[in-house]
């Protein structure tokens, strides 16, 4: 079952892409001041958005595993963050590329590259916590706190070009503060959004299967000694 | 009611369970040895009534309350592998502290007492760690019995200690028993643990296997208990 | 209850401290060799250094502070007195606030002492009424570092690799902190207004504090 809807998911994500990516490359005009470049925002944004909203999700799965003290909240939690962190890397990388050309540096250190490396940060030190701890609970604890207090840092990074003048552009997407672009030019951020989130989804999956047979090895590891 | 219910206590590390449906009620004034072999659990079981760890599954209550409520464990003392002591600090000084952790109303004379009882009034003034290592087993005893706890935790309490650290601890166990307070050792030592135990508990694997009365069997036979429930 | 535990830890903390005036002794050395070093790398004529003032001076307190922080919880791991504490009638949570204000004195101290130094070695030009809001944001900014590395020494204090996690963990979640407190203390020392930083600090001071302290236990207890 859960190959099939694995498969499902990659089709659908796939078609999906390949259609946007038509959209995008062979349908919408080139944007007025940055001519052909602009179109690195239909991967920089979503790959920020599903970062920023991974983090906030894991988050709140850490929440629940410190409620519940249920181990598959911190499994889903744990899997979560570390593809939030995947796509972080890319809006950096994206982020960089896409600045070299327009703004001429690879880096600025305005106040949202410098919030948003910093929550990279954090989580890569989240996910180097969870490899220095063996025992299971003791991880899902620490990782959670961790978790929760760097998702405070996710939230000032989001607000960021809100608080404080940032050579980062001013918000565009129409869910903020009304729009900035042409209807026909976002719309296809949302479907790449959309895409990739199905990816992710998969992804986490995976990655959930690994942390389920970890943890059986270690259990049976335990249990050997203890004969 | 009982100084202290265990009442199905489990405790996992990941999936392994380290207690198995631990259950043991233990009447006031008794004092129960609690044996079982290394990796049996016996730390781990101290170290939950004790308030630094928390159980998976189930309850412990001491006196009626959850243990890890504040007013409870002014009422627990424990004595464990580390000395629980401030090297920097003087005799004097780490027994006033930890009077007013737990909330003594004149601390510092109630360190002095402690200090004589121990056998270190001599040297209340000098520091933890220019001490003997016997005589930084006795402050160690010194701390634990300090705020006069309802309920004492031992875990493996003879192991490493010189003669006269074990008599002075033994005349305070004893006096403790007296007075109607409710002790818990962990052991390997047991003769002298039998000698002093009411009630004996064996853990093996993470659960008890047995739990009653110190009968004298066991004081004339010390095997017989690791015998007859030892290793199924 | 509450106050009288926080005050007990943090006198302990002080007292034991200034005994061994081991950490002390480290925090002042160190803090002012890195002003030294700093002055050696940048020459410090007038109107640059008013540029950069504000971030040298908390690039060297918050290593200099971190000297004081690592420790927080880890002396208490010899002998095992950690447990002793978790055990005893303290909450965690005052736990936590005894030892973040013995660590927040102890910085502050060094702070205060290493200031005077950085105003003569690259000639910051000093009014007298700077001095004022520059304590409070030395204060602000002293205290989410405090907060930060008291709670993730807690939290590392029983890990292998602790002294790698420790300023893994610890230095990009103050980045924040001492970005608003660098802008603030440039500001202050040109004569500027403080500016929005002082409110971000402020609210990120109270955010940490309470987070810090309803997730202590949680990190001390198993």
């Amino acid at each position: 079952m859960r190959e099939k809807i694995i498969i499902g998911l990659a089709v659908f994500a796939g078609a999906l892409l390949a259609w946007n990516m038509n959209t995008i490359f062979t349908q919408l005009p080139d944007e007025l001041n940055q001519g052909a470049i602009y179109r690195i925002i239909y991967f920089h944004v979503p790959a920020n958005i599903l970062g920023m909203t991974g983090f906030g999700l894991g988050m709140l799965l850490s929440i629940g595993y410190l409620v519940t003290k249920d181990l598959r909240y911190d499994a889903l939690a744990a899997s979560v963050t570390e593809v939030s962190l995947v796509f972080a890397s890319i809006g950096l990388a994206t982020g960089s590329i896409w600045a070299r050309i327009i703004w001429g540096v690879w880096w600025a250190w305005d106040y949202r590259l410098t919030s948003w490396l910093v929550c990279w940060l954090i989580f890569g030190g989240y996910l180097m916590l969870r490899r220095a701890i063996d025992e299971p609970n003791q991880r899902a604890r620490f990782a959670a706190v961790v978790s929760i207090l760097g998702s405070v840092n996710a939230y000032i990074s989001y607000k960021s070009i809100e608080w404080w003048t940032t050579q980062h552009p001013q918000p565009v997407l129409s869910i903020r503060n009304g729009g900035g672009m042409a209807a026909g030019m976002e719309a296809p951020i949302w479907w790449n959004v959309l895409a990739l989130a199905c990816f992710s989804a998969i992804l986490v999956m995976v990655r959930m299967r690994q942390e389920a047979v970890a943890n059986e090895i270690d259990t049976l590891r335990r249990m050997a000694h203890a004969q | 009611m009982n100084a202290l219910e265990i009442a199905g206590v489990w405790k996992y590390y990941g999936d392994f369970p380290a207690l198995r449906e631990v259950r043991l009620n233990i009447a006031p004034g008794s004092t129960l040895a609690l044996l079982g072999r290394n990796g049996a659990g016996k730390t781990t079981l101290l170290r939950i009534v004790a308030g630094l760890s928390r159980p998976s599954r189930g309850s412990i209550r001491i006196h009626g309350s959850e243990a890890r409520e504040q007013a409870t464990r002014r009422r627990i003392g424990i004595l464990g592998h580390g000395i629980a002591l401030y090297d920097e600090l003087s005799a004097i000084e780490n027994l006033t502290l930890f009077g007013r952790l737990y909330g003594l109303p004149d601390p510092r004379k109630r360190a002095g007492e402690m200090l004589e009882r121990v056998g270190l009034g001599r040297v209340r003034d000098g520091l933890a760690r220019e001490f003997s290592r016997g005589m930084r087993q006795r402050l160690a005893v010194g701390r634990a019995f300090l705020h006069d706890p309802e309920v004492l935790l031992l875990d493996e309490p003879f192991t490493a200690l010189d003669d006269r650290a074990i008599a002075v601890l033994q005349s305070m166990i004893k006096e403790m028993r007296e007075r109607g307070r409710t002790i818990i050792m962990s052991t390997h030592q047991l003769r002298e643990a039998l000698e002093l135990a009411s009630h004996v508990a064996l853990l093996q694997r993470g659960q008890i296997v047995h739990a009653g009365e110190r009968t004298q069997q066991m004081l004339d036979d010390t095997g017989w208990l690791y015998r007859t429930y030892g290793d199924n | 209850m509450f106050l009288r535990q926080v005050w007990t830890i943090a006198a302990k903390d002080l007292h034991s401290e200034l005994r061994t005036k081991e950490a002390w002794n480290a925090s002042i050395a160190f803090s002012v060799v890195i002003l030294l070093l700093f002055s050696f790398a940048f020459d410090p004529s007038s109107e640059q250094i008013q540029e950069f003032s504000g971030g040298l001076l908390w690039m060297t307190y918050a290593f200099a502070g971190a000297l004081v922080l690592n420790r927080s919880f880890a002396r208490e791991v010899q002998n095992d007195c950690l447990d002793a504490l978790i055990a005893s009638p303290v909450s965690s949570a005052a736990l936590f606030v005894g030892k973040a204000l013995a660590n927040f004195a102890m910085l502050y101290a060094v702070e205060l002492v290493s200031l005077p130094v950085f105003v003569l070695f690259y000639n910051v030009p000093w009014k007298a009424a700077q001095l004022w809001p520059m304590l409070l944001v030395l204060a602000l900014g002293t205290w989410a570092l405090t907060v930060i590395g008291t709670l993730f020494s807690a939290l590392t204090v029983n890990l292998k690799l602790r002294e790698l996690m420790l300023p893994t963990l610890v230095y990009p979640m103050m980045i924040p902190a001492l970005i608003s407190a660098m802008t603030i203390t440039t500001n202050v020392l040109a004569g500027n207004p403080a500016g929005f930083g002082m409110r971000f600090l402020v609210a990120f001071d109270i955010i940490f504090t309470l987070l810090a302290m309803v997730f202590v236990d949680t990190v001390l207890v198993g």
